[in-house]
């Protein structure tokens, strides 16, 4: 297996996620593609962490570098929060116009 | 000290026979009624018994003024009396700056006292003061009585400072003041509150316009002297005259500005072609009438005949004397046929204007002054008797509708018959002694020439003579004796004492003011010494005169001017050849005058003979007459009427041809603004537009972009960033 499957999986997810945001017909539906965007890209940095390992020399030992995987934890804590402040938009929204078509949310263009 | 002081006070030690404050006394004559006239103007109205009692007062005032200088000047009895101030220094340079012409920043405007000024004054100011007092009682009741009693100071100021004048300009400048003021007055009725008349307010654009012919005259004769002599002080004038006339003669410039200066006084004195103003200005209230026709505008025309007289060449002295001698006889004829006691009386005034002006044409300078003198006595007496009578009828001015008024206004009556046996020429009334000198020297200057046309005038003179007497008798028969015609005269009164009191001195002085025989009672006629006028004022001796040998007195002064220098010729000058002829003109007058008394006596009192049949015989002459020739119809349609079309064509040119090219100009304007307002539309306006319709255009296409819908900016998002991504992976750019 190795990298490419990893890679293969994450464009897949990627690509779903896309296609969510571009075509859904709920905002719901819309942010739950962003989270899988955001999961693509996480699964793309933990793959490529460890599958190019790297050390670095800290008090007498090699330590391995875990980059990729803290990097995804960011984001991970980074999705939590846009999800619950996208939630939020999406209710006020909601109770705004009382739809959360994407279609008829089209005042911006004015 | 105020400059015009500085200017006074080198003049003040040279005048020693009035003393020193001469200047100031005499200036006070006219600037005490001019004060008055201010203060009337302005706060007239809020006085008591609205302030006629001010311009009254100091019209009273400055009569004594000017009648304690005229005894001093007799006291003096000199007849080479002369206060010029001009000569003693007082100028008016400081008005002028040194970048004036010389002529102009030289000139001097002064006073100029002499024995004729000096006669005059007193009499203006005398007679002025008794129509302001007459006016109180006459004028009673007017709802302009205020601005009535502003004119009339003004009026008296004018001529008072006229008299003064020393130079033509000041003259002028008086002159013309008065004929402003003769319109205010002669036009006081016309704004009368409850009944306006409108004839008055014509009569006073007559007289205003009338006399404004003859202004224009004089101002062109002013500026020909002017233009030659670059002075017009009388006695520059006289000066400069007589060097030229002994070095080149009479010339025709002289003649012409003698004769246009002349036409200022015909204007003035309503002399034959410009008199037709004078009875129209009967429209004004009576005591005007009495003052123009006795004390001001007329008398000062024939006082300017006199003082230009030296300037007058032979030539110009036979119009003065035709035109005097011509209006003398043809004012007198109308006068005859007049029913109007004021018209009557306006007739008499122009005649007797004509005596005055005929008697300086014929060389009599001081007779013709002299009777200015007394005309304006008697004839002051007979228009405020007039002004009594018409008082007393409830303004009834026909004679046919008075008569029997004799016993009713026996102070009128008597003081009018005294004025009227004046006029005539009665023996021991003052109008017999200036008549008869004008008559004589009429004759004498017949006898010196022998030509026909210098005998006309003494004939004309006496034959005016007899109808003035035949006229003013019937006058008074109509007017005083008989029965009375109409209610009016039935009920007729006397005036009040304001009215009677100056009646009374006028009457007074209708007798005394030729000669006050009284003191020497045998020679009251004839012989002993000549009337005081004469003895004071003199004709000017004209041959020596034109020979160059003029004196500072120049002017009116007699004989004893020339004595200075030809002391040995003037016995000559005293006895001179007129002697006789005065006898015998003495007695042509007196009998010229019994002869229109008599007449009248026929026709008005015994009425042996019938007015109206003579009247019925006569036809056409009569009806000539009656309509006073005509003169004022060929006027109407040669002057008024050729005006009126001449204006007319001025504005066919106005209106056609000014209007026309103004419009022209205007259309031309117009269109090439339209023009240049295309060209802002079209071009400006046009590429601003096009420059804004664009934009809105580029707008309109590309705001299709924007849909506002997210996913679709979110295509565009992922397809820009696969752009973004393809240029970075294959290295694109």
């Amino acid at each position: 297996m190795g990298l490419t499957a990893y890679l293969v999986v994450a464009a897949i997810l990627f690509v779903i996620g896309l296609v969510m945001v571009a075509s859904r017909r709920n905002l719901i539906y819309v942010l739950m593609g962003l989270e899988l965007i955001l999961n693509a890209a996480n699964l793309n940095l933990v793959a490529f962490n460890r599958f190019n390992p790297t050390t670095k020399f800290v008090a007498g030992q090699d330590v391995p570098v875990l980059d990729g995987q803290i990097a995804a934890i960011f984001v991970i804590i980074l999705a939590a929060a846009e999800a619950a402040l996208a939630l939020a938009i999406v209710l006020n929204v909601y109770s705004l116009f009382e739809t959360i078509r994407p279609d008829d949310i089209d005042n911006l263009k004015d | 000290m105020l400059p015009i002081l500085e200017g006074l006070l080198p003049g003040l030690e040279s005048v020693s026979p009035l003393g020193p404050s001469a200047y100031l006394w005499l200036l006070a004559v006219p600037l005490l009624p001019l004060a008055a006239w201010m203060l009337q103007v302005t706060i007239g109205r809020f006085l008591p018994r609205q302030g006629d009692w001010m311009p009254t007062g100091a019209m009273g005032l400055s009569a004594v003024i000017a009648i304690v200088h005229l005894i001093k000047v007799l006291a003096h009895w000199d007849a080479d009396f002369l206060l010029a101030s001009a000569q003693d220094g007082y100028g008016w340079r400081f008005f002028f700056t040194a970048e004036f012409p010389a002529a102009i920043a030289g000139f001097k405007a002064g006073i100029l006292y002499d024995n004729l000024s000096a006669i005059l004054l007193a009499m203006v100011a005398l007679v002025s003061f008794l129509v302001h007092l007459f006016s109180i009682g006459y004028m009673q009741g007017d709802s302009r009585y205020n601005i009535f009693f502003s004119n009339l100071p003004f009026f008296t100021f004018a001529m008072l400072a006229l008299v003064l004048s020393d130079n033509l300009l000041f003259f002028f400048v008086f002159w013309e003041l008065m004929g402003l003021c003769s319109y205010l007055l002669i036009g006081h009725l016309a704004q009368d509150e409850k009944e306006p008349r409108m004839s008055a307010a014509w009569a006073a654009l007559k007289a205003f316009m009338t006399t404004r012919v003859g202004d224009v005259c004089l101002f062109i004769g002013m500026a020909v002297f002017w233009v030659n002599f670059e002075t017009l002080s009388f006695h520059g004038l006289y000066t400069a005259t007589a060097d030229h006339v002994a070095a080149n003669g009479w010339e025709s410039w002289m003649t012409f500005g003698g004769v246009m200066m002349f036409l200022g006084a015909v204007g003035k004195s309503a002399q034959f072609p410009l008199h037709v103003w004078l009875p129209d200005a009967m429209e004004g209230p009576t005591p005007v009438s009495a003052m123009i026709h006795a004390a001001t505008m007329v008398a000062a025309g024939v006082y300017l005949t006199g003082r230009i007289y030296l300037l007058c060449s032979p030539e110009a002295r036979l119009v003065v004397a035709c035109v005097g001698a011509f209006t003398a006889i043809f004012a007198a004829t109308i006068g005859i046929t007049s029913f109007d006691i004021k018209k009557v009386l306006a007739y008499s005034t122009i005649s007797q204007l004509g005596y005055m002006i005929c008697a300086i044409g014929v060389g009599g300078v001081a007779a013709g002054l002299f009777h200015v003198i007394t005309h304006a006595m008697f004839k002051a007496c007979l228009f405020l008797g007039s002004g009594s009578v018409i008082h007393g009828c409830h303004h009834e001015q026909d004679m046919r509708e008075m008569g029997g008024l004799r016993k009713k206004m026996p102070i009128t009556y008597l003081t009018m018959l005294v004025s009227t046996l004046a006029i005539s020429g009665v023996p021991l009334f003052a109008g017999f002694y200036s008549k008869d000198a004008i008559i004589g020297k009429a004759l004498e200057r017949s006898q010196e020439s022998g030509e026909l046309i210098w005998a006309l005038p003494f004939w004309i003179l006496l034959g005016a003579a007899a109808i003035t007497a035949f006229y003013m008798f019937r006058l008074i028969f109509m007017t005083f004796h008989g029965t009375p015609r109409s209610k009016h005269a039935e009920h007729a009164h006397e005036s009040p004492w304001t009215m009677t009191v100056p009646l009374l001195v006028l009457g007074f002085f209708a007798v005394f003011s030729g000669k006050f025989w009284l003191a020497d009672p045998l020679h009251a006629v004839s012989g002993g010494n000549d009337p005081w006028f004469l003895q004071l004022v003199q004709d000017p001796d004209l041959e020596r005169w034109e020979s160059g040998h003029v004196t500072a007195a120049g002017g009116l002064g007699g004989h004893g001017a020339l004595a200075e220098h030809h002391e040995g010729e003037v016995a000559h000058h005293e006895h001179y050849v007129g002697a006789e002829a005065h006898h015998e003109a003495m007695i042509f007058s007196v009998l010229a005058a019994g002869t229109g008394i008599l007449l009248a006596f026929l026709f008005y009192f015994w009425k042996v003979l019938s007015a109206a049949r003579v009247a019925a015989s006569l036809g056409g002459i009569y009806r000539l007459v009656l309509n006073k020739y005509w003169i004022d119809e060929l006027y109407q349609v040669v002057v008024v009427r050729g005006t009126m079309k001449f204006s007319d064509a001025l504005f066919w040119i106005d209106r056609t041809l000014v209007d026309g090219l103004v419009h022209a100009v205007a259309g031309t304007m117009r269109r090439l603004a339209g023009l240049s307002a295309a060209t802002d539309r079209i071009v400006v306006d046009g590429a601003v537009n096009w420059l804004g319709e664009t934009t809105i255009a580029a707008g309109q296409a590309t705001r299709r972009i924007q849909t506002g819908r997210i996913q679709q900016y979110a295509y565009f998002t992922f397809a820009g960033a696969l752009a973004l991504a393809a240029v970075v992976l294959f290295d694109l750019i």
